[in-house]
């Protein structure tokens, strides 16, 4: 199969649904060509699709969020895109109060089938205001779904399912992972949201990793199976809201050890939510305590040698998984 | 004062024909159901048999009446926390209305939203907010949709004058004009923001100027008075359905009572002279003596009127008490429109 990259992923989806309902838009800061969004994700397209459809917004995440979910109301299918998720808290009143719950509040008369993407997770010394991990604010809100893709593959079929969703989905891309190549279909194709998927199978200790932290665990797994025989087992979610828990806690069932890696900060974290649900479920099968692999609790500084020394790298990864197998 | 153009860059203003008797008195109904509804509603709450946050309208009725007589079924309204007016002038069942503050299952929404989230999608009520000003960019993207879509339907975004000083406010009208959008934004100027009068919250007494701003036409008019209000929302929809973008029309107009039923106090400093002042411009009383002296209604057809909008409340409290609570169980309905089987919520 070909090989592309997690942007060109993502920019055939967003094409093909453009293709496919005339519902569709995408609106956001600095979308169009030759620009095509901070990340080059929607390059091309408002050149094929015209401004019309692919809508140049003022600097105004409440703005671009709240026309993202009137249109919504009135029939269309938007596709936002928030440039860094650091930035939604700046349109957090429409995500929230908004957004997630004037489906409920209205007792089911209407949806609001929208989608917010934005690019979070570090690595850019964009300091604190341009990297963080938020994606445990979303989770918390009942009404939203939040995706994280890891690849391509995933990215390209999530989306595709996050925009024919009937509900508000948060996509969130990590801008780390945008030349990130790998095998996609040329047809479209659909990953239901709630689906976990296993990237690696093993029967020593299970990851629950995401995002960016999953090429990262599987590079690393496959040096220690090679070097000291340890096989892990590791499942990405991919969508954090719905949860696949049935995968993660069989996984668990099997391995009897959980380590759980994110580029979010420890505390309050989807880790927890993750240590809970199998702490509960998988209780009896547990030979080990569940560890957590997360930033430290602090912003994200800007100097790199400080921003890599907070982020899960593979030695702190190595040094967990040591600790549950021993 | 009856209307003052405070700022309109458009030359050639559509005129407006003075309405016809039968509109005349149909906003009059649609006054008299509001003002019953709402009297009725602090009765019901003063005596326990509804609870909930109510902020009411009363003295506001005519800025209801005359703005959406102007609006088609398939137009969109968006309002705020006091919008009970809106939503009843908007066409919505007055007896799901007030079955939904009764808290049944037969409620707009079901008893999930109460008085302050009223949506109705079958008569274009895409939401009253409880969050002040969040409806300006929502109203933005509805009229979005309908400038796609070219099937020349307006939205109304009814907002106060606190909502002025809300950052949503200036996101909202901001891309509104820029993109020129089918938009009516009305600000009913109470001189009250929650509880703060408004020489605490803006430096000028008139916020349409801000209209200036967003280079688009701001349009000043008398909300007691509902000829003024008609005429001036009647230029701004045509305005918006010919394709020539949002207006802001900022109505003067007064609410009686507190910020919301429950409160206490009505508004810092605010002097009971001022109350009776606004009172003795209630709208109803001067639409009444305007219908009474051009020979359209005598004293008598507005009284039953008057009498025929009390008997449509008491019809809709009969309606909501007959109605069944919703089942318990039922709070976990609606989260969210798919959700995978076999998931927990």
């Amino acid at each position: 199969m070909r090989e592309i990259q997690y942007r060109e992923a993502i920019r055939e989806s967003l094409r093909h649904e453009m293709l496919r309902d005339a519902s569709v838009f995408l609106v956001g800061e600095e979308l169009i060509d030759p620009w095509g969004g901070t990340f080059g994700v929607t390059k091309g397209l408002s050149t094929e699709f015209g401004e019309e459809r692919v809508r140049n917004t003022p600097i105004s995440e409440a703005a671009i969020i709240g026309c993202a979910i009137g249109a919504a109301l009135a029939g269309m299918r938007p596709v936002a895109e928030i440039m860094f998720l650091d930035f939604i808290a700046a349109g957090m009143d429409q995500v929230v109060n908004q957004a997630a719950k004037i489906r409920y509040m209205s007792g089911g008369q209407v949806n609001v089938p929208i989608v917010i993407r934005a690019a979070g997770g570090s690595g850019r010394a964009s300091a604190a205001q341009h990297s963080q991990s938020l994606e445990a604010w979303f989770v918390h809100i009942p009404g939203l779904k939040v995706v994280m893709p890891s690849t391509p593959y995933d990215a390209k079929g999530l989306l595709t399912a996050a925009i024919r969703d009937p509900d508000p989905v948060l996509f969130i891309e990590h801008k780390m992972m945008y030349n990130n190549r790998g095998p996609v279909p040329e047809e479209e194709y659909v990953i239901p949201l709630g689906l976990a998927d296993v990237k690696r199978r093993g029967r020593d200790v299970t990851i629950v990793a995401t995002s960016r932290m999953v090429p990262r665990v599987l590079a690393l797994t496959d040096k220690l199976a090679a070097e000291q025989g340890i096989e892990a087992e590791v499942v990405d979610p991919r969508t954090l809201v719905p949860l696949d828990r049935k995968t993660i806690v069989e996984s668990v069932q099997k391995t009897h050890r959980l380590v759980i890696v994110h580029e979010a900060v420890e505390r309050g974290g989807f880790g927890a939510e993750v240590a809970s649900i199998v702490g509960v479920e998988a209780f009896t099968s547990l030979d080990a305590p569940i560890l957590r692999v997360a930033a430290a609790n602090t912003p994200v500084p800007f100097a790199p040698l400080l921003e890599d020394f907070l982020v899960p790298d593979e030695r702190r990864i190595e040094e967990a998984i040591l600790e549950t197998v021993a | 004062m009856a209307s003052t153009e405070v700022s309109d860059p458009s030359p050639g203003t559509p005129t407006v024909d003075v309405p016809g008797p039968d509109m005349l008195l149909r906003m009059y109904e649609t006054m008299a159901n509001i003002r019953s509804f709402e009297e009725r509603l602090v009765e019901l709450f003063n005596s326990g048999q509804i609870g909930g946050v109510l902020h009411v309208c009363i003295g506001e009725e005519a800025c209801a009446a005359g703005v959406c007589a102007n609006l088609r079924t398939n137009d969109y309204l968006l309002t705020s926390h006091r919008g009970h007016g809106h939503v009843l002038a908007k066409g919505a069942s007055m007896d799901r209305m007030m079955a939904e503050l009764f808290a049944r299952e037969t409620g707009l929404c079901r008893a999930r939203g109460g008085s302050m989230h009223i949506i109705d999608r079958s008569v274009g009520i895409l939401g009253a907010n409880g969050i002040v000003a969040a409806g300006v960019p929502i109203a933005a993207g509805a009229g979005l949709a309908a400038q796609m879509r070219g099937e020349g339907q307006v939205v109304v975004c009814f907002l106060g004058d606190g909502a002025m000083n809300h950052g949503a406010f200036h996101e909202g009208m901001n891309l509104a004009s820029v993109w020129n959008l089918p938009i009516v934004y009305v600000c009913e100027n109470n001189l009250y923001a929650q509880f703060t009068p408004q020489r605490l919250h803006a430096k000028s007494e008139d916020l349409v100027k801000r209209a200036v701003a967003y280079d688009i036409p701001g349009i000043q008019a008398d909300g007691q008075d509902v000829l003024a209000v008609y005429e001036v929302a009647s230029r701004a929809v045509e305005r918006a359905r010919a394709g020539g973008g949002p207006t802001l029309i900022e109505l003067k107009t007064y609410r009686y009572t507190g910020h919301a039923i429950s409160n206490p106090i009505c508004a810092i400093g605010r002097p009971d002279e001022e109350v009776d002042a606004w009172k003795l411009r209630d709208p109803l009383r001067v639409f009444e003596r305007y219908l009474i002296d051009q020979g359209i209604c005598s004293a008598d057809d507005l009284a039953a009127v008057r009498r025929e909008a009390a008997a449509r409340v008491d019809t809709a409290v009969e309606f909501a008490e007959s109605s069944p609570m919703p089942a318990a169980e039922t709070a976990l309905e609606d989260v969210y429109a798919a959700w995978p089987e076999g998931v927990p919520l």
